[in-house]
């Protein structure tokens, strides 16, 4: 119940960069996640902030290959 | 229904902190291991907050890699808060910043380091030797990640010391009683949409700021001035709101820092005419002149209808010229910030900027103990008992006028530490819990009762959007009389229109639209303080720049203002000149 809700708010994030990227990324991919590019999204949320804005912004390589997808679509929106 | 069944769940604390960054997790420590039971409510993760934006270190004078003094260090915190700051806090910050430093570092910080093994430091504008002389070396950082570093070392410090986290808690209001003393606060669970009371002897407001009242701004979305909202409800005056601190360049729509290495490099500002504006402003410096002459100068040419697009509120800040190479070698993060958020690509074409709202000076009125104190007895400054405040937050005053870079993490290690000291003193006399007044929970109830049955209103978003526009017009970096005059109707007539704004989702479970109804109330606060603050102060000072009052006036307006959001009154109370020790800074001309 409620899980779009929950994902928006746990988007809500310490650096302002991150905040919009995350917001533009519920309005456009979410709702169109499977399962699999949930859990990869819920990883990539539990990230610190500065880790996952580095990835996004191209300046850290991703640990895990398994994100590389849901990554992609944060780097490229 | 936001409870209204009629029974309020209530769970009792020592000490109840409401929000979870540097200076509300610094407090708590201090209380946690003196063996307090303590509440840190936030709405969003502890590590989330947005003191992990802060890069660029804690101002001690450590003196380990130039000679350094505590003194020359309040000699410059002085003369930054353009003579506005309490001498006496600041005497207290700066003697205390070696000792709150070297505590952090025994918490685990992983500062960076010098050869010898010592804290490594590195120079930062507006730190000098000697009163005024040479540049000192005064900035303790962890890589460009200091204030991350700080909320991980002060998090893992409190989960072991026993601190109790409530995530995704908001709170919503605060409980005084008849006699004016503070006995905690209602709050909300997002998670399940309940109401609770969480009862204290201590309440300490660590909400950060409140920097979203502005279409630009560089702060988080989280930063909507929670603290300020509650104690502004709550009968406490909030303090010198006309004082925020600007970058001249955000990027246009979403206020993400252009740092002014793009200025350095040699880009350069253009209006809509194409004319290179900057060279009529500043003839030598142009576009290298300091932030503040840069900022009025993107004012005035918004202003006098020179401005970009479609809407005419925005410049042009052009790199092309530097070509490629120079664009990939020395500005690849200005690159990525421009092309993902002004989806311009410099090397091709100019990218749109205009101000952004940085930092909040003002705040909820403390003394250097982190008591909130307020002129509502006898005396203009009476501890308002129970209720404590740290951090953005709060306005000692340290900042005055204008804050020095990396002292606000230092402000928030060392007054997060003295509140925490402050509470254990106090709760040693107030043994028991303060009945609960009556009418305790109304206000909180009330306004979410009105959430819940209104219909046909106007959206939060539609609503927010528009408060924030009116801001960045009539009431941004640099102030003209009439946009003022004008902006204090409209902030009035938009707290009219949030009363009756419509929420489409009624239920409870994590409803966001609820959460964020409730902080375009605090906004609201926040905003017509502002506004009000800023029409009255004729005079520039600080970060405060009025067109029709370019100077500084000592004698009118050497004093802190004070504003009541009941009755929207003014009132205002003298400067501290005096320190603990040294001899006072008296105000000069404040040249750099």
């Amino acid at each position: 119940m409620k899980e779009l809700e929950r994902a928006r708010w746990r988007c809500r994030r310490g650096l302002l960069e991150l905040d919009i990227v995350l917001q533009r990324f519920m309005d456009v991919h979410y709702v169109q996640l499977d399962e699999t590019g949930l859990r990869q999204f819920d990883t990539l949320l539990n990230l610190p902030d500065n880790d996952l804005w580095e990835m996004i912004a191209l300046r850290k390589e991703v640990e895990d290959s398994n994100l590389q997808p849901v990554l992609y679509l944060l780097q490229t929106i | 229904m936001g409870g209204g069944a009629g029974v309020i769940a209530r769970r009792k604390f020592d000490a109840v902190i409401v929000g979870a960054g540097g200076a509300g997790m610094r407090a708590a420590l201090q209380l946690s291991e003196a063996g307090l039971k303590v509440a840190v409510l936030s709405k969003v993760f502890p590590t989330r907050s947005h003191t992990v934006a802060a890069q660029g270190g804690i101002a001690a004078a450590l003196g380990n890699v130039t000679e350094d003094n505590w003194h020359w260090h309040m000699y410059d915190t002085v003369k930054g808060s353009d003579y506005l700051g309490d001498q006496d806090a600041i005497e207290f910050m700066c003697r205390q910043a070696s000792e709150v430093v070297y505590e952090l570092e025994h918490f685990g910080m992983p500062f960076d380091r010098l050869e010898n093994g010592k804290i490594y430091q590195r120079p930062f504008g507006g730190q000098s030797q000697n009163f005024g002389g040479a540049q000192a070396t005064r900035s303790c950082a962890a890589a460009d990640r200091t204030g991350h570093a700080m909320l991980h070392t002060l998090y893992q410090r409190n989960v072991r010391a026993n601190t109790q986290f409530f995530i995704e808690w908001m709170g919503l209001d605060l409980i005084r009683d008849e006699d004016g003393d503070v006995s905690g606060i209602t709050a909300l669970d997002m998670e399940t949409g309940e109401v609770m009371v969480l009862q204290a002897r201590a309440t300490l407001f660590a909400t950060g700021g409140g920097a979203r009242i502005f279409s630009a701004s560089t702060n988080a979305f989280i930063n909507t001035g929670d603290g300020l909202g509650m104690a502004a409800r709550g009968g406490i005056p909030l303090e010198d709101m006309e004082f925020w601190q600007f970058h001249p360049t955000g990027v246009y729509g979403v206020g993400v820092l252009i740092s002014e290495a793009v200025r350095g490099e040699g880009g350069y500002l253009l209006n809509k005419d194409g004319e290179r504006f900057m060279e009529r402003y500043a003839p030598h410096a142009k576009d290298l002149a300091s932030r503040d002459v840069v900022s009025r100068a993107l004012t005035t040419e918004i202003k006098e209808g020179r401005g970009c697009g479609r809407d005419a509120d925005h410049l042009l800040l052009k790199l092309d010229h530097l070509g490629a190479d120079v664009i990939k070698m020395r500005l690849p993060g200005i690159r990525e910030i421009a092309m993902k958020f002004a989806h311009a690509d410099p090397i091709h074409e100019p990218i749109p900027v205009a101000p952004t709202a940085h930092y909040m000076m003002g705040g909820i009125p403390t003394n250097f103990y982190g008591q909130v104190v307020a002129p509502y007895k006898t005396g203009p400054e009476e501890v308002v008992q129970g209720f404590y405040a740290v951090g953005e937050c709060a306005c000692v005053s340290v900042h005055g006028g204008n804050r020095l870079g990396t002292n606000s993490l230092l402000d928030i290690l060392v007054f997060g530490r003295a509140a925490g000291n402050q509470i254990i003193e106090d709760l040693k006399k107030n043994t028991h819990h303060k009945p609960l007044p009556a009418d305790s929970i109304d206000k909180a109830l009330a306004r979410l009762t009105r959430l819940d049955g209104q219909k046909s209103g106007e959206s939060v978003a539609q609503v927010g959007d528009t408060l924030r526009k009116t801001m960045q017009m009539h009431c941004g970096v640099f102030r003209f009389a009439d946009m003022l005059k004008q902006g204090v109707v409209k902030v009035d007539e938009l707290a009219e229109r949030a009363k009756h704004t419509e929420i489409r989702d009624k239920s409870r479970v994590f409803n966001t639209a609820r959460v964020e109804a409730l902080e375009l109330d605090n906004l609201v606060e926040v905003a017509v303080a502002t506004m009000i603050s800023a029409e009255a102060r004729t005079e520039s000072r600080g970060a405060h720049a009025r067109d029709d009052f370019p100077k500084r006036d000592d004698d009118k307006w050497l004093k802190h203002t004070l504003y009541f959001s009941e009755g929207r009154r003014l009132d205002y109370k003298p400067v501290r000149l005096k320190p603990l020790t040294v001899e006072s800074f008296p105000p000069k001309a404040r040249t750099y």
